[in-house]
C-alpha cells in the first residue's frame, strides 16, 4: 500500500495519532470476537457454575439444530427477496430520473430521504400499515379475497419484513444507480441508437452491462445489510414469529445469548456470523480491488 | 438525447410520481395517523384524511411521555439520541482523521499491521458479537452512560479509508511546499490538510450522524436506565410495551418526531450526503 | 545569497534505480544555472535533493559554507517554485505568502511590509485577497514565483515551473524570471526539459543525461561546441545533423575527410550550416533527395535523405527552390563547421 513519496519522519507520533483508533478497535471489536471464538468452544451448565471445554460440539450442535437450519433458510429468503425488491425498484427509478433533465433533482429529493429513516422505525411504519384491524393495505386486501394476517401467517410475516427492509434501502440503490448511469458516456448510447437498436434493447445490451460493476456492488452492500443492519425491523415487528417464521440469524444471536442465556451457541452462531461477514467484505473488496487499486 | 418523444416521456413521469407516492406513503400514514384521537383507532380503518389532534398529541409525547407503559417523556431521548449521534459523528471524524494522517503522511515499524487492524472493524459489526461485547462494556461499567453508548461505535474504517484516499489525491507537491515553509507535521495536518478536508468532513458527518440516530441494538443493549433510552429504541418499547394495541396515534407522533432530525439533515445537506454516501462505499 | 556546491552526488532510491550518478558542480553566488535534460535524467532529482525533499544517498551538498545534507528542507534557506505552483487552496494569495514567514516567527508587521513589498514587484498587490483558484495560469505562477521571493532565500529553486502555461504567457514570463533574476542576483536553479528555455534563460546550462552532467558552460557555447553527441543532438532546434563518415566517404570528399581528428566517425551540422552553393572554403558535398518541405514562416525546414544510405537529414532554407523538383540534388557543408565525434565514445574528437 502507498503512502506519500515524502513522509515525515517521527519516532512516535504515528503511533500517538494511531492510538485512540486502535484502542478502541482493540477493546470494543478484537477483543471481544476472540472472546466469542473462544466462548464457542465452551459449555455452560444452566446454573453457569461450571464451564466445560467442548471443542467442535457446539457447531454441531448447530447444524442438526432444526432450529437454526430453518433461520439459516429464513435468512436467505429474506436477504435474497429484500435485495432484489430493492435493487429492481431503485434500477427502475435510476432509469427514469437519469432521462429527466429539469426535474432530475426534485425526484431525485424526494426519493433520498428514506435513507434517513432507521429500520426500527421502518419495520414500525410498515406494521402499522399491514396492521390487520386497522391498516390501510389489509383493508384494500380483503377486497382481493385475501385475508391478511401477519401475526398468524408466517408468509405474509415475511413479506412485511421484506417490504419494510427494501422499502428503506431504495434510496441508497437509487443513488448508486443513478451516479452509474450517469458516468455512461452518452455517445455509447447514440452510437447504438444509430446502429439502429431500439430503447429497450439499448438498455439491455449497452446501460445494463455497463452498469454491471454497480450491480454486483450493490449486490454485496444490500446482502450485508439484510443480513446484519436489519436487527431493528425484526425486533421492533413480528420479534421472529410467527412460529420462527422471521427470526434470522442476527436475531437468533441476540435471543439465544440474552434472552435464553445460551451463551456457548450464541458464540458459535457469532463465529458463523464473522466467517459470513468476512467472505462478504472480501468479495466486496476484491471487486474494489480492481477498480481503485487499493 | 436520443429519441426522448413525449409519449415515453409522459410515461416515465407517470412511474416517477407513482414511485414517490410509494416511497412517501408510510410517512404520509404516520403524520396522518398522528393527527387523530385514540379513538379513532378503535373504530376500524385509518382515515386518510388529518384529524384535529395533532398539537395535543405532540405535546403529550414529548413532554409528558407514557408513564404507564415505562417510557419516559421523549424529550429526554431526543436529547440522548442528539448527544449520541453528535458524539459518534464527531468521534468517527477525530480518530479516522488522525489515523489516516498517520497511514499517509508517515513511514513506521508495523504501519501495515495496524491498517490491518483498523481493516478488522469491517468485518465485525456489532451484530456478530453481541454478547462479548456486551461483556466487556459492562465490565468497564459503561452501562446506561453515553460514554457506553457512543465510544465502541466510533472506530470506523470507512471514515478512515475515506480520509486516507482523499489524503492521497492532494498533490505531493503541498507537503513539499508545506515543509519548504517552515510547517512541521502538527502544523501541516491542522494548517493544509484539515482545511482541505473541510467538504469530506462535512459530507462524513452527515452519513455518520444518521449512523448514530439510527443506532437500535447497541442502546437496546446496553441502557436499562430509561433516562438513557434513545428514541429509536424508545418506540420500539412503545409498540410492544404494553399489554393491549399500542396507542398508535402517540407512537405515530413519536416516529415523525424521531425521523425528522436525520431527514432534515438529508434534505437539507443533500449534496453533501450524496457524497458522503457515494464515497464511501467506494 | 551564497553559493552552491554540489560534491560527488548521488542518489540510488529503494527499487535500485539509480537516478544521480555522482555530479560534481559549484554554482557561483548569483548566477542562474538551468539544469536541462530529456524526462528521467535525473534533472529534477537533483533539483530535490538540493531543496531536502530527496534524501541524499552518497556525496555532500553545501550552501554557502554549511554542509547541509542531513537539515529539513525549511533550515536550508532555499525556496521552491514547484511546477504545478503548490499553492494552498484554502489561502488567500496573502496568506500564502505569509505563510513561510509566519513559520518561521516573524512579527505581523513585517510579514504585512514584506508580502506587500513582493507583491508589488510582481503586480500582484490587487490580487492579494483572492484564493488561488480565482486566478488565472499566469497570475498562479507570480504568487508561486511570490512565496518564494518573499523569504528573500540563499537560493532559489524552480522545477519546471513554466509547464503549466501556455505558449505565449511562457515566452513573457520566461523575459520576466530572467529580468527578476537579474534584479535581484539570487543564486538560481531552474530545472527544464525544453532546450530553447534553458539556451534562454541560463548563464550557464548543465546538459544531464543518465543522471550524469554531460556538459557544462554558457549557453551559446554549449550550442557552438557540443562536448558529446548527446549534447549535438539535445541542444538545437530543428536537431544537428549526425552524418556516419562512411555514408559520405567517397573520392570528392577523400581531401576534406583527410583532415579530420583520428577516430572520427560520425559528423554533426546544424541544419543552418548546409548549403545549396559550394563555399570557397574547404567541404565536403553529398547527393541528396527531398522527402519533405515544410515552410514555417521566416524560415523553412527541407527534409531529405541522404542518396547513399538512406540517411534522413534537415536544413534550414530560404525558401523552396526548383533545385529540389530534380530526383536529386548537392548539399554541401563547409569543414570549420563540422563536428568531428566518435561513435562508440560518444565524445568530440578535436579536443
Amino acid at each position: 500500500m502507498q503512502t506519500k513519496q515524502l513522509t515525515f519522519n517521527h519516532r512516535w507520533l504515528p503511533y500517538l495519532l494511531l492510538a485512540p483508533q486502535v484502542i478502541i478497535t482493540a477493546i470494543f471489536f478484537l477483543w471481544p470476537a476472540a472472546q466469542a471464538m473462544y466462548q464457542s468452544l465452551l459449555r455452560q451448565d444452566a446454573f453457569g457454575f461450571r464451564t466445560t471445554f467442548v471443542g467442535l460440539d457446539n457447531f454441531t450442535a448447530l447444524f442438526a439444530d432444526d432450529l437454526y437450519l430453518n433461520a439459516l433458510k429464513v435468512t436467505l429468503v429474506f436477504s435474497l427477496g429484500t435485495t432484489l425488491l430493492s435493487m429492481s425498484i431503485a434500477l427502475l427509478f435510476a432509469v427514469m430520473v437519469n432521462r429527466m433533465l429539469r426535474s432530475r433533482d426534485l425526484y431525485t429529493t424526494f426519493l433520498v430521504w428514506p435513507y434517513a429513516i432507521a429500520p426500527a422505525i421502518a419495520g414500525v411504519l410498515w406494521w402499522f400499515i399491514f396492521n390487520p384491524s386497522i391498516g390501510i393495505l389489509p383493508y384494500l386486501l380483503e377486497m382481493l379475497g385475501i385475508n391478511w394476517n401477519h401475526r398468524a401467517n408466517g408468509n405474509h410475516a415475511m413479506i412485511l419484513v421484506i417490504i419494510a427492509a427494501a422499502w428503506k434501502q431504495i434510496s441508497y440503490n437509487f443513488l448508486f444507480f443513478l451516479a452509474g448511469l450517469q458516468s455512461i458516456p452518452q455517445s455509447l448510447i447514440e452510437a447504438a441508437a444509430i446502429d439502429g437498436a431500439s430503447r429497450l434493447k439499448r438498455f439491455w445490451t449497452i446501460v445494463f452491462p455497463l452498469l454491471s460493476p454497480i450491480t454486483f456492488f450493490l449486490l454485496v452492500v444490500n446482502i450485508v445489510y439484510a443480513m446484519f443492519d436489519t436487527f431493528g425491523v425484526i425486533h421492533a415487528t413480528t420479534e421472529g414469529g410467527p412460529a420462527q417464521a422471521t427470526n434470522i440469524l442476527v436475531y437468533k444471536v441476540y435471543r439465544d445469548g440474552f434472552v435464553s442465556m445460551n451463551l456457548g451457541s450464541s458464540a458459535a452462531q457469532s463465529v458463523i456470523l464473522m466467517a459470513i461477514v468476512v467472505v462478504l467484505t472480501v468479495i466486496q473488496f476484491r471487486y474494489i480491488e480492481r477498480k481503485v487499486n487499493y | 438525447m436520443v429519441e426522448n418523444d413525449r409519449w415515453s416521456r409522459m410515461l416515465a413521469h407517470a412511474i416517477l410520481i407513482l414511485g414517490v407516492a410509494l416511497v412517501i406513503f408510510p410517512v404520509y400514514v404516520a403524520i396522518i395517523a398522528s393527527t387523530h384521537d385514540g379513538q379513532t383507532f378503535l373504530s376500524g380503518t385509518l382515515p386518510l384524511l388529518p384529524g384535529t389532534q395533532a398539537w395535543q398529541n405532540y405535546t403529550t409525547v414529548i413532554f409528558e411521555g407514557r408513564s404507564r407503559a415505562g417510557t419516559p417523556p421523549i424529550a429526554q431521548m431526543l436529547w440522548n439520541s442528539f448527544i449520541m449521534a453528535m458524539t459518534i459523528a464527531l468521534g468517527k471524524i477525530a480518530i479516522s482523521l488522525l489515523s489516516a494522517f498517520a497511514i499517509v503522511y508517515f513511514r513506521f515499524p508495523f504501519r501495515m499491521f495496524f491498517f490491518w487492524i483498523i481493516f478488522m472493524t469491517l468485518m465485525l459489526p456489532v451484530e456478530v458479537r453481541i454478547v462479548p461485547t456486551f461483556q466487556v462494556v459492562a465490565d468497564l461499567g459503561m452501562l446506561n452512560s453515553f460514554a457506553g453508548l457512543s465510544i465502541p461505535l466510533i472506530a470506523s474504517a470507512t471514515a478512515t479509508f475515506l480520509f486516507r484516499q482523499f489524503f492521497m489525491t492532494i498533490p505531493e507537491e503541498m507537503l513539499e511546499a508545506a515543509r519548504m515553509d517552515g510547517a512541521g507535521p502538527l502544523k501541516f495536518f491542522r494548517d493544509i490538510l484539515l482545511p482541505l478536508s473541510i467538504t469530506n468532513i462535512a459530507a462524513l458527518f452527515v452519513i455518520m450522524f444518521i449512523y448514530g440516530w439510527n443506532q437500535y441494538l447497541w442502546p437496546l443493549l446496553i441502557t436499562t436506565d430509561p433516562g438513557y433510552y434513545t428514541i429509536v429504541m424508545g418506540i420500539q418499547r412503545m409498540v410492544t410495551g404494553g399489554d393491549s394495541e399500542p396507542l398508535w396515534h402517540l407512537v405515530m407522533a413519536t416516529v415523525v418526531i424521531a425521523a425528522l432530525p436525520p431527514i432534515l439533515v438529508i434534505l437539507f445537506m443533500q449534496r453533501l450526503f450524496v457524497k458522503g454516501l457515494t464515497e464511501t462505499e467506494k | 545569497m551564497s553559493s552552491i556546491r554540489i560534491h560527488n552526488l548521488s542518489k540510488v532510491y529503494a527499487d535500485g534505480t539509480h537516478a544521480v550518478k555522482g555530479i560534481d558542480l559549484t554554482i557561483r553566488d548569483g548566477e542562474f544555472i538551468v539544469l536541462v535534460g530529456p524526462s528521467g535524467c535525473g534533472k529534477s532529482t537533483l533539483l530535490r535533493m538540493i531543496a531536502g525533499l530527496e534524501t541524499i544517498t552518497t556525496g555532500d551538498l553545501y550552501i554557502g559554507e554549511q554542509r547541509v545534507n542531513q537539515l529539513e528542507p525549511a533550515q536550508r534557506d532555499i525556496a521552491m517554485v514547484f511546477q504545478n505552483y503548490a499553492l494552498y487552496p484554502h489561502m488567500t494569495v496573502y496568506q500564502n505568502m505569509a505563510y513561510g514567514l509566519k513559520n518561521r516567527g516573524w512579527q505581523k508587521s513585517a510579514i504585512e511590509e514584506r508580502v506587500r513589498k513582493t507583491a508589488q514587484m510582481l503586480e500582484i498587490e490587487h490580487h492579494l485577497t483572492r484564493k488561488p483558484k480565482a486566478l488565472s495560469g499566469g497570475q498562479r505562477q507570480r504568487v508561486a514565483m511570490g512565496r518564494a521571493l518573499v523569504r528573500e532565500p540563499a537560493a532559489f529553486l524552480l522545477d519546471e515551473p513554466l509547464s503549466n502555461l501556455d505558449a505565449k504567457l511562457r515566452v513573457q514570463m520566461r523575459v520576466e524570471i530572467k529580468q527578476l533574476q537579474r534584479r535581484l542576483q539570487t543564486t538560481s536553479l531552474y530545472v527544464t526539459h525544453d532546450q530553447l528555455e534553458a539556451m534562454t534563460l541560463g548563464d550557464r546550462l548543465v546538459v544531464l543525461n543518465q543522471g550524469q552532467i554531460e556538459q557544462v558552460g554558457a549557453p551559446l557555447e554549449v550550442y557552438q561546441r557540443p562536448e558529446t553527441l548527446f549534447v549535438a543532438s539535445f541542444i538545437g532546434s530543428p536537431n544537428m545533423n549526425l552524418i556516419p563518415v562512411q555514408a559520405i566517404n567517397h573520392p570528392l570528399n577523400q581531401a576534406a575527410l583527410a583532415t579530420l581528428p583520428q577516430q572520427t566517425d560520425i559528423l554533426g551540422v546544424r541544419p543552418d550550416k548546409l548549403l545549396l552553393q559550394p563555399p570557397t572554403t574547404p567541404h565536403i558535398q553529398f547527393e541528396c533527395s527531398m522527402t519533405l518541405f515544410e515552410p514555417a514562416g521566416a524560415e523553412s525546414h527541407l527534409y531529405m535523405r541522404l542518396c547513399s544510405d538512406e540517411h534522413n537529414l534537415v536544413m534550414r532554407v530560404e525558401s523552396m527552390s526548383e533545385l529540389f523538383q530534380q530526383p536529386s540534388f548537392t548539399v554541401y557543408a563547409e569543414i570549420q563547421h563540422l563536428h568531428p565525434f566518435n561513435q562508440s565514445s560518444g565524445k568530440r574528437t578535436d579536443s
